[in-house]
């Protein structure tokens, strides 16, 4: 099969906003990482907090809460979940007519993204020996300062690779923001495609950009093991070596 | 603002979300089905340890792991050739292009997360087995088949299973190419009759008392293969 590549198609002219496809792609990838990281933002301080309140002590109510938000956002498909976020939740909700769709979809991606990482958090609290606690507790220390320093630091390391995985997913799952014309790749990359007609071109850079993307935060979060790692406790290396 | 379902009757379910409902059904048991298929194919080449096999196999299964589902789903419709529709018979050909390429997609994609579990599931039978299988002179492929393979499939069911109601929600992304799935029937019928709205909700409830009361089956599944064993 013979192919002609025409790269030169990045340096046409779209005939709006941007004055080259070259100068939309690149402002693309800047949406498609804004909204990923806001999300893991958002994913990983709601994440942590139903993640512990599924593993506290005497407190029935708030675990039975915890694991419905688990069990709610895990079972709807991302794109549904969006749609709802965009479509009907201003609609029902008065105050949130006039926020911008970039908000509702970090919302959406981040309230998605915490179930799976409450999962994370709540399991890796698990996996931490009993004798912990209690030496926490026999320290005299109240809940909140034995969860401080004793069980979370220890817990966090443990899972970084499995969060390394969830942060890659978060930017792929980005993508699906395209339904609610939220102006990042995947958007770009339909739109573009349709203009131009040059699709393999187009998707291969917008491909190279995900993986570029998923790879960065693979690195980041490889570094932030090794420089958080406690000497001689936790064996495994090679975070996130399952997140490809 | 007022929730009205009552727009919801027979005729819409039946002419809007059934034949969605039906396609998604259909693309996930087939992209299970051969996803597996072709999943163990990729599994056992990457575990057998020749170069030729693993090398290629890695790539693949690396690759499609590392782009998001709806880039797959628009790069296979973008590169399926005409000529591949042709093979179908003509009406089904020409009005089912995205459907088609949406089965084709999700075979290819999802075989990549099913070679992982798989892989996963070979490897943690204990080396005993397969070296037992050996002494006893049985060929690779009998080794496999015999003693390896249904043990493997057994530890990976509830993996397995689970994994079949991602699927089930990420055929949801077939919205990027138009094809007709459940959420587009939801989608559809709520534009039709101006009640979007509640079109979304009542899709959100749909597929999470789907999605919901197949992973309770499956957790009850995992208890009871854990007993058995």
């Amino acid at each position: 099969m013979k192919t002609n590549w025409d790269w030169a198609v990045f340096l046409q002219d779209p005939g709006g906003q941007y004055p080259t496809y070259w100068q939309w792609l690149m402002s693309a990838w800047g949406w498609t990482i804004s909204v990923s990281v806001f999300s893991l933002v958002v994913a990983l301080t709601i994440g942590s907090l139903v993640g512990i309140a599924r593993t506290l002590p005497d407190n029935p109510w708030l675990a039975r809460f915890a694991n419905a938000w688990v069990e709610l956002f895990r079972n709807i498909p991302l794109l549904v979940q969006i749609f709802v976020w965009y479509h009907v939740v201003p609609a029902l909700i008065p105050p949130m007519k006039g926020v911008p769709g970039f908000f509702l979809v970090v919302c959406a991606l981040g309230f998605f993204t915490s179930a799976r990482i409450a999962e994370q958090v709540r399991a890796g609290i698990q996996s931490l020996p009993k004798g912990q606690r209690y030496a926490g507790m026999a320290m005299g220390f109240t809940t909140v300062q034995y969860y401080r320093y004793v069980i979370l630091p220890m817990a966090y390391r443990i899972i970084i690779p499995p969060l390394t995985s969830e942060a890659m997913n978060i930017f792929k799952n980005s993508s699906v923001a395209f339904a609610v014309s939220i102006s990042e790749l995947t958007m770009f990359a339909l739109q573009a495609q349709e203009e131009t007609s040059r699709g393999i071109e187009i998707y291969l850079a917008v491909t190279g950009l995900y993986v570029v993307s998923a790879f960065a935060i693979n690195r980041i979060m490889a570094f932030i093991e090794k420089r958080t790692r406690v000497p001689g406790f936790i064996a495994s290396a090679d975070a996130g070596a399952g997140g490809h | 603002m007022n929730l009205d379902l009552s727009f919801y009757n027979w005729e819409i379910i039946r002419t809007f979300l059934l034949k969605g409902f039906y396609f998604s059904v259909l693309l996930t048991i087939v992209a299970t089905l051969g996803g597996v298929l072709l999943g163990t194919l990729l599994a056992l080449m990457r575990l057998s340890g020749r170069k030729v096999l693993v090398a290629p196999a890695t790539i693949y299964v690396n690759g499609m792991r590392s782009i998001p589902l709806v880039m797959v789903i628009l790069w296979f419709y973008l590169l399926v050739p005409a000529s591949f529709y042709e093979m179908f018979p003509y009406r089904i050909g020409q009005n089912y292009r995205s459907e088609i390429s949406a089965v084709l997609t999700f075979v290819a994609f999802e075989a990549a997360y099913f070679s992982e579990i798989m892989r996963a599931g070979i490897q943690s039978i204990p080396r005993g087995q397969v070296h037992a299988g050996q002494a006893m002179g049985m060929t690779y492929g009998q080794n496999m088949k015999l003693i390896i393979l249904p043990q493997a499939f057994r530890n990976m069911l509830p993996v397995l299973l689970t994994q079949t109601i991602i699927l089930f929600q990420d055929t949801s992304l077939v919205y990027a190419i138009g094809a007709y799935d459940l959420l587009k029937g939801f989608d559809s019928a709520g534009k039709n009759y101006g009640r979007p709205i509640e079109s979304y909700l009542l899709a959100a409830v749909v597929y999470f008392v789907i999605c919901f009361s197949l992973s309770w089956f499956v957790k009850r599944l995992h208890k009871k293969i854990a007993i058995i064993r």
